[in-house]
């Protein structure tokens, strides 16, 4: 089994993913980027020269790839005082300029924090004036998220966690069980459209009242987070919301002073400047 | 006189600890004195829920300032970094913490393993590796890649241990430099201090 991998292999990997498939993962944080490709390596049993070749000579193989590289680990509501913040503040401050309302989810991995949103937006009679556009790198997560069907045995830990953001009913009111697993009703999908879109290549493409992409930057070196905050910037309208993971900081990004804080501990920003 | 032969090339000190590890943390925070001349990262076990408490609760007796790094922070000596809840901890070529919100690694996140083998990449033999009391073996791998790239290894005595398992693990598994009680931690941690007068 290879436990370490030099600077010059993961060079090797970026450079050739860049000129075969034009995916850009040189601003990445390296500590994270090295551990996906030691698990790929591992779990795919190859080694860096069988992973370049693969790369190279196999058009599909990208697709898998970007899964393993991908972080798509994550819970329904997790961090229950984001979304009570969100339930009790930021939706209701969107409301108080507009009926209607468009969200994205940048990062949207499996797409649980997508079936919490819906959750809590038809718990609060909302569902109908709401649009979505979840999007991702990874088309194959995208295929698991489009499906809302996931593991039962993830679901003691949503479950816990939506009590915790105190929601109306039980989880188990908005899914069904089949083969240990737990399968959403599709309705709470109908206001979503799931894109493949890669932050770093691509463009901002829409413009949204609240974008949330939690967990999703932690990835990336500085450099690229300050590009990426540009291109969230760019994707909001004036007041617009911008909401990313609790332990993640904007305070270097140049376009920091275009945002206020709105609430520091759950790292909720607004845009008050174009 | 010394049993350490310590120097003051060392560029930072780990610390992985499990159950029956925060009685030994909270006495080495508060027997260290303030100015303590390198960074310590801690990676400790704790609940993902509960984000809030543990720094606070650590901080009561500490002379040292501690912080939960965010994202990308820079490492800074004479504070002691805890790995925040329901994320692993890493530091990065640049000086810098990274977060990650990756798989449970030894059914824990934070991982001590991931703490300790991203240190022993970035501080290779300018780092030492602690290891405390703990019920599982996370943290065994991460001491073996400190001791392969030369840095320094201490476990707490297995036998002052509340539950010995990853120190045992550790011990199996690596060579360990120094296998020490608490209070002998302490007074290695202020030997090591006394180096960078």
């Amino acid at each position: 089994m290879i436990t370490e991998l030099d600077i010059a292999d993961l060079k090797k990997i970026t450079e050739l993913i860049l000129q075969r498939h034009g995916y850009d993962f040189r601003d990445y944080a390296m500590s994270s980027f090295k551990r996906r490709v030691l698990r790929i390596l591992e779990l795919g049993g190859l080694t860096i020269d069988t992973l370049l070749k693969q790369l190279s000579d196999q058009p599909d193989y990208i697709n898998d790839f970007l899964d393993g590289l991908t972080v798509n680990v994550t819970e329904m509501f997790r961090d229950p005082g984001f979304w009570r913040l969100l339930r009790e503040e930021i939706i209701p401050g969107i409301l108080l300029n507009n009926k209607q309302f468009k969200i994205w989810h940048a990062g949207c991995s499996s797409g649980e924090e997508v079936i919490s949103m819906n959750i809590m937006l038809k718990e609060m009679g909302l569902m109908n004036d709401v649009t979505i556009i979840a999007t991702d790198l990874d088309t194959v997560i995208l295929d698991k998220a489009k499906s809302a069907t996931y593991p039962l045995k993830n679901m003691e830990v949503n479950e816990k966690n939506y009590i915790r953001f105190q929601g109306k009913y039980s989880l188990k009111n908005y899914y069904r069980e089949e083969n240990g697993r737990a399968i959403f009703n599709p309705e709470l999908l109908k206001n979503v459209s799931f894109r493949r879109h890669d932050l770093v290549t691509g463009d901002a493409f829409n413009k949204f009242d609240l974008i949330l992409c939690r967990n999703v930057m932690i990835y990336f070196n500085q450099a690229l987070q300050n590009q990426v905050l540009k291109k969230f910037h760019n994707s909001l309208f004036k007041y617009g919301y911008l909401a990313i993971g609790t332990k993640e900081s904007l305070i270097w990004c140049e376009y920091v002073n275009r945002f206020i804080v709105v609430n520091q501990e759950e790292k909720v920003y607004k845009k008050i400047k174009d | 006189m010394s049993r350490y032969n310590l120097h003051n090339s060392y560029k930072a000190i780990v610390i992985g600890g499990s159950a029956g590890s925060f009685q030994g943390i909270i006495k080495i925070l508060s027997q260290v004195s303030a100015g303590f001349p390198l960074p310590i990262i801690m990676a400790l076990h704790r609940l993902k829920h509960v984000r809030h408490g543990f720094v606070e609760a650590l901080s009561i007796k500490s002379n040292i300032k501690i912080v939960e790094p965010e994202d990308k922070e820079s490492i800074r000596k004479g504070i002691a970094y805890l790995a925040p809840a329901n994320y692993h901890l890493s530091v990065e070529l640049g000086n810098y913490f990274s977060l990650s919100t990756e798989e449970m690694v030894n059914n824990s996140r934070p991982a001590i393993d991931i703490t300790l083998s991203s240190s022993a990449y970035l501080y290779r033999n300018k780092l030492i590796g602690i290891l405390l009391s703990g019920a599982n073996r996370d943290g065994a791998v991460g001491m073996k890649q400190i001791k392969d790239k030369g840095g320094l290894t201490i476990v707490q005595d297995p036998a002052e241990c509340m539950i010995d398992t990853m120190p045992k693990a550790a011990l199996s598994l690596t060579t360990i430099d120094h296998t020490l009680s608490i209070d002998n931690i302490v007074a290695f941690l202020k030997e090591l201090q006394q180096h960078y007068k």
